[in-house]
């Protein structure tokens, strides 16, 4: 049998063999990232209800867990309206424009030592580039709306995602600064040592800015200006329904899921073992896949995403723009003066 | 076999010249911008074949990423009157055709053949695949070019303060709140609680 397969693969051509393996890299890759989006939902509206004395979803499934299955049948099933007056093309072509950056994006993700699809040199440039295109599907959506609400949050996320890249790209500067390169893996590589060599360490206010930034990146809150359903009832999404609205929803969560990722590549040590360095425990620990380290890691960031929602309190519009531009770039430009000079001294163990 | 890399070529740049022509050519703004940003996608490809990863990548995160979306901000937010704009089109034909044949012409001239042949340039080097355009551009920028590079980011640095120089104006009827002041405001300021007797019912 197996034979009999191995015969049929290698009467296809050379280059169609190379490009269906790519392919289907891709869908191992990009099937459990969508169904990760599915269960963070879940997982957010348990979390939140735990935090708010609830039980959260617990009726469709064991304990609720086929409760995204249901909600994905509903928005599928559901119908797409379209506004009168709207830009019908940009309308539908605005969810498609939130959600590639997303997904193109993990093409450079490395999730175990040498378990990467794309290993470009340029990796952090590619992850910053493309995260940049998001911001297009926002702006398109409110715009074909025809709109005002929808409109007004278009333009808030338009402001609040320019601010905020600025500060998340000299956090990455600081990253490539102490790593000495751009190659994702070759950062976490950089990182290797011991719990203390991860750039967490000397990168600390990077790390923040880095993460806060993120939230921000992503319209979460305390950052969700863009939607604020109290002030411009959800803001640029308003007039969509069905899979369309999904689809928003799916580039949200899957931004979520990908900015933790990087922040545990970039300063966490990404699939390096926290154990690593630690005389017995780094035995005990050494039968664990790097993989489960990073997820895990990820895991714990993301965390940190559903409980921001549910413990503070959404910011108001002018202290946004003011923490971006007053608070977080004068920090990172001083940090990276920092790190410059940590560089240049040698100082260890993260820069020798 | 054919090499594929010829037929990506052939699709970007036949992407990137469409692309072009619609910006200048379609009727509503928005789609002009859109078109645009299509095109300074597209240029990014055609880099990235050329192995210059790093300007391609640096191309779509500052011009698609930033300059495109407060280009498309503004845009979105005026109101455009497409009879108005098309009026006198023909009264400036003659002078707008002339100056744009002025330019093709001249454009013909510089990036013809004869300086930009493949007899003149060479086929592009190709690569190993541990050679890194981004350090090349960086040794290069930081050593020979170290002065110019300096002088032009102290240029631009100047050019951005004296943006908000010229541009800002403090109105004197606008009101700011000081975050800091708010932050630091005590319970003492805002509340006082009195203590009274409480009243007998009549």
């Amino acid at each position: 049998m197996i034979e009999l397969l191995l015969s049929i693969w290698n009467l296809v051509p050379e280059a169609l063999q190379i490009l269906l393996i790519i392919i289907l890299k891709v869908v191992v890759i990009a099937v459990p990232i969508m169904l990760a989006v599915a269960y963070i939902t879940l997982a957010e509206r348990k979390v939140i209800g735990y935090i708010q004395v609830r039980i959260g979803p617990n009726r469709v499934g064991p304990r609720g867990l086929l409760q995204p299955i249901a909600d994905g049948l509903k928005l599928v099933l559901k119908e797409i309206i379209i506004p009168t007056n709207a830009n019908r093309f940009l309308f539908v072509i605005a969810p498609l424009l939130a959600l590639a950056p997303a997904l193109a994006c993990w093409a450079v993700i490395p999730f175990a030592d040498g378990w990467v699809l794309a290993d470009i040199d340029a990796g952090l440039l590619y992850v910053l580039a493309l995260s940049s295109m998001g911001v297009y599907g926002l702006i398109i959506a409110g715009w074909a709306s025809n709109s005002k609400y929808a409109f007004l949050g278009a333009m808030r996320s338009a402001a609040q995602m320019v601010s905020y890249e600025i500060a998340m790209g000299f956090a990455l500067v600081g990253v490539l600064m102490a790593a000495g390169s751009m190659n994702l893996s070759a950062i976490v590589e950089s990182q290797s040592g011991s719990f203390i060599h991860w750039f967490w360490l000397p990168l600390f206010p990077l790390f923040l800015v880095y993460f806060i930034a993120g939230l921000a990146e992503t319209n979460r809150a305390p950052f969700d200006v863009a939607e604020g359903e109290s002030e411009i009832v959800a803001g640029f999404h308003v007039e969509y329904s069905g899979m369309a609205f999904a689809l928003f929803f799916l580039a949200e969560y899957a931004n979520m899921i990908l900015i933790s990722i990087l922040t545990v590549i970039m300063f966490m040590g990404g699939w390096l073992s926290p154990f690593q360095g630690i005389p017995g425990l780094e035995a005990l620990f050494s039968f664990v896949p790097g993989i489960v380290w990073i997820l895990a890691k990820t895991c714990f960031l993301l965390l940190l995403f559903l409980w921001f929602r549910a413990t503070f309190p959404r910011y108001r519009y002018d202290q946004v723009m003011r923490l971006g531009w007053k608070v977080f770039i004068p920090i990172t430009i001083l940090w990276i003066l920092v790190i410059g000079v940590g560089v240049m001294a040698e100082i260890g163990p993260w820069f020798d | 076999m054919m090499s594929i890399e010829p037929v990506l070529f052939y699709i970007f740049s036949t992407i990137l010249v469409i692309a072009a022509a619609a910006v200048v050519t379609v009727r509503n703004p928005v789609y002009a911008a859109l078109c645009l940003v299509l095109a300074f996608f597209t240029c990014a490809a055609i880099w990235l074949m050329l192995e210059a990863e790093f300007l391609a990548l640096v191309l779509i995160l500052v011009y698609v990423g930033a300059v495109m979306v407060l280009f498309l901000f503004v845009i979105m937010m005026l109101d455009i009157n497409l009879a108005r704009s098309k009026e006198g089109f023909i009264k400036y034909l003659p002078a707008g055709g002339f100056v744009a044949l002025l330019i093709f012409i001249e454009m013909c001239i510089v990036l013809g053949p004869e300086n930009f042949g493949i007899e003149v340039t060479g086929e592009p080097l190709k690569h190993a695949a541990d050679y890194s355009n981004t350090k090349e551009l960086g040794v290069t920028l930081y050593t020979q070019y170290v002065y110019p590079f300096e002088i032009a980011g102290a240029l631009l640095l100047l050019a951005i303060v004296a943006a908000i120089a010229l541009t800002m104006r403090k109105r004197p009827d606008s009101k700011y709140q000081d975050p800091a002041m708010q932050v630091a405001v005590r319970r003492e300021d805002r509340v006082r609680i009195v203590k009274m007797a409480t009243e007998k019912k009549q």
